[in-house]
């Protein structure tokens, strides 16, 4: 029976030494609609460290993908626009690079793979001509040179057959089959980051464990640094070794995966966990984060989850919440985890 | 097969989907997206329909209200045969069976009212009109957790949550006692898809209502169902109590698929079958068991012969011929005269 065991083995870079590959500070994403400005990311700061996941989680709308577009600078420009903060990767500031480096930097040294993968590829090219295309402008391959890299990175995620296949065109594959070939295509250039934003999300769960371990597997192969983003705690469990959890368009809570998922502080991670049923059984009630998300346009003031949080008071609708460490790299933006704010009982939440 | 308390009773539905080629139309294949099923589902119990996409489960939902026209097979809803109803009689029948679909934004008419949504079938089955109309579809709104104030709004005004809750308001307006929810919460964030799991139950409490159940998301259908069947190919290769299934999974397929599915802690080491391949095409389904290009037990009958039917006690049934041999002989059902 083929078995593989799960596990999350610390990786090289969880001690984090040495300088961060990415290194994330109080970017601002914004979009000027006709209806006002979407603050779609305000403020995030996170790092990454070479041969590290860190996991982005969230609900729609709270600017995790976006987040994601900003760091490889594909945002619609207008609407959108950085207008502030940092993303410095290996050394060079990605919000100031020039559109040209940005074609270099994308695809060369990110990689990325997206939701969807029929619409992620291009049907009326075969699956070899879109990887062929990376590969001749990054790594600078010529004629049977990319075509044979092209065949060795189909191989390498696992298509059986992959001779054969480089020539199909993405609708003659299924759905599995289409993310290994952006895996493929997001891989082929080496890169030393890659951001995967909902990998699974469309796939069956058999076919999300075989993408999952793939990626996982590659990593430790190549030694890159994974950006996770999804909405399913799930895969943030079995995969990243770091966590960061956006609401309303900031970091609300970021620790270490054991850490956030034994102690979590925030009131939203604490809702959040709790309204998942568990797989291992129980019928009782699920416990829910009432209310939903607050629209962009018009966010409460004060801390932004105030009207859902159970322990909200007076002063969270005037205040926000900055996010401070707790210790030992565990942060959290909430008055009742602020030692030296007027609300400080970390007992309510722990 | 249970005693009195079936509401829903399926004997060897099938549904072929036929594909047409060439200048007459000729039939050149068959899809069998469902292939012989057969299942019950008792008065107020919860019956959980997992498996992968393209196995069949919601053409099973849909052929059991027929929405789509089963190729053959029997369906009991309390006591009557569904597929001999015809015209006015199959209206209403439909009044006790209803659906909520998947998504919460196509399944609502942009151009209709919530009032138009939620009513219209009052009005099609001539229960309600005007102003009384008007006031039931308000008390089925804040059933659902909905203001009544909202009833002149239209499906955009929503969030997937609401729109959603729409929807059970609009499968509830006929009090039907039967409901298929197909994918109903697969569409919805995690703290949304709780209150609306929440609600279901409740309503099933409230309402003595029945559900078909039908999920990708094991967890969700765990916490939600009674009872769970696991379809593959457009079979159901194994059927048990909620908690019996995913404690003691017999099949093979059923045992892979639940080792796959992430667990929320970190903490948890365990092994997991990683299965090869994908779904196979339902137009042309593997020989003999359906599962056995990807099954890691494989052996030459599987190949050959389809299993049958093995009752492993506890109304905890599953098609396998290699599990099989850990149960006595008379245990097993052959294919050819398995009754459900």
């Amino acid at each position: 029976m083929p078995e593989a065991s799960v596990s999350s083995e610390t990786p090289a870079g969880a001690a984090h030494v040495g300088s961060p590959l990415l290194d994330i500070q109080d970017l601002k994403t914004y979009f000027h609609t006709d209806d006002g400005t979407v603050k779609a990311v305000d403020g995030v700061s996170f790092q990454a460290w070479p041969g590290e996941t860190v996991g982005i989680v969230g609900e729609s709308g709270c600017g995790k993908s976006v987040t994601a577009l900003s760091i490889m600078r594909l945002l619609p420009m207008p609407p959108g626009k950085i207008e502030g903060g940092s993303i410095l990767f290996d050394g060079e500031d990605l919000v100031t690079a020039s559109p040209a480096r940005m074609r270099q930097i994308r695809g060369g040294k990110i990689g990325m793979i997206f939701q969807e993968p029929m619409t992620s590829l291009n049907p009326v090219f075969t699956v070899g001509n879109q990887i062929e295309e990376a590969v001749r402008l990054h790594l600078h391959l010529r004629g049977k040179e990319a075509r044979d890299h092209a065949i060795d990175m189909l191989a390498k995620v696992g298509i059986p057959s992959p001779e054969a296949r480089v020539d199909e065109y993405p609708h003659q594959m299924s759905g599995g089959m289409r993310q290994r070939v952006m895996i493929a295509m997001a891989l082929s250039c080496h890169p030393k980051l890659l951001i995967a934003d909902e990998p699974t999300t469309a796939l069956d769960v058999t076919i999300q464990a075989q993408i999952l371990e793939l990626i996982r597997s590659l990593q430790s192969e190549l030694g890159m640094a994974v950006q996770m983003i999804t909405h399913d705690l799930g895969v943030i469990a079995e995969t990243a070794h770091r966590v960061v959890v956006m609401y309303a368009s900031k970091v609300v809570e970021m620790a270490d995966v054991k850490e956030l998922f034994g102690r979590p502080r925030h009131p939203y991670t604490r809702g959040l966990f709790r309204s998942i049923p568990a797989i291992t059984g129980g019928h009782d009630r699920l416990q829910t984060i009432e209310g939903t998300v607050p629209n962009p346009l018009e966010f409460p003031s004060g801390c932004k989850f105030h009207p859902r949080c159970t322990f909200a008071t007076d002063h969270c609708t005037k205040h926000e919440p900055e996010l401070l460490d707790l210790g030992e790299g565990h942060l959290s933006a909430c008055w009742l985890t602020d030692p030296s704010g007027p609300m400080y009982d970390p007992e309510k939440v722990s | 097969m249970s005693g009195n308390g079936d509401l829903l009773v399926v004997r060897n539905l099938k549904k072929y989907f036929p594909i047409r080629k060439g200048v007459f139309s000729r039939v050149v294949a068959q899809v069998k997206a469902v292939d012989n099923v057969s299942f019950h589902i008792d008065r107020g119990e919860t019956l959980g329909l997992v498996g992968e996409s393209g196995c069949g489960k919601t053409t099973l939902g849909r052929a059991i209200l027929r929405l789509i026209e089963p190729s053959a097979g029997e369906i009991a809803f309390d006591g009557v045969d569904v597929l001999s109803l015809k015209g006015a009689a199959m209206r209403r029948m439909r009044r006790r069976m209803q659906i909520i679909f998947q998504d919460p934004y196509s399944s609502l008419n942009p151009r209709m009212t919530v009032l138009d949504i939620v009513g219209e079938a009052l009005h099609v089955h001539g229960i309600a009109r005007g102003r009384e109309r008007e006031e039931r579809v308000k008390q089925l709104l804040e059933r659902v957790g909905l203001a009544s104030r909202y009833v002149n709004r239209y499906p955009h005004e929503f969030s997937g949550g609401q729109r959603q809750r729409i929807g059970v308001a609009r499968a509830l307006a006929l009090n039907p006692s039967f409901i298929v929810a197909d994918e109903a919460v697969s569409a919805l964030d995690v703290s949304i898809q709780a209150q609306v799991i929440n609600l279901l139950v409740d309503l099933r409490e409230e309402f003595g209502l029945s559900y078909l159940f039908i999920a990708h998301d094991l967890s969700v259908v765990r916490h939600i169902s009674d009872r769970i069947a696991v379809m593959y190919l457009g079979e159901i290769v194994e059927t048990a109590g909620s908690d019996d299934l995913f404690d003691r999974p017999l099949h093979p397929y059923t045992e892979a698929l639940l080792s796959a599915v992430p667990v929320a802690d970190p903490t948890r080491e365990r092994a997991r079958i990683v299965l090869t391949g994908d779904v196979p095409t339902p137009i042309d389904p593997p020989s003999g068991c359906h599962f056995h290009p990807r099954c890691p037990l494989v052996e030459k009958i599987c190949s050959e012969v389809p299993p049958g039917v093995t009752d492993a006690q506890n109304g905890h049934t599953f098609r396998c011929h290699v599990v099989a041999r850990q149960f006595p002989d008379e245990a097993t059902t052959p294919v050819e005269s398995a009754a459900p």
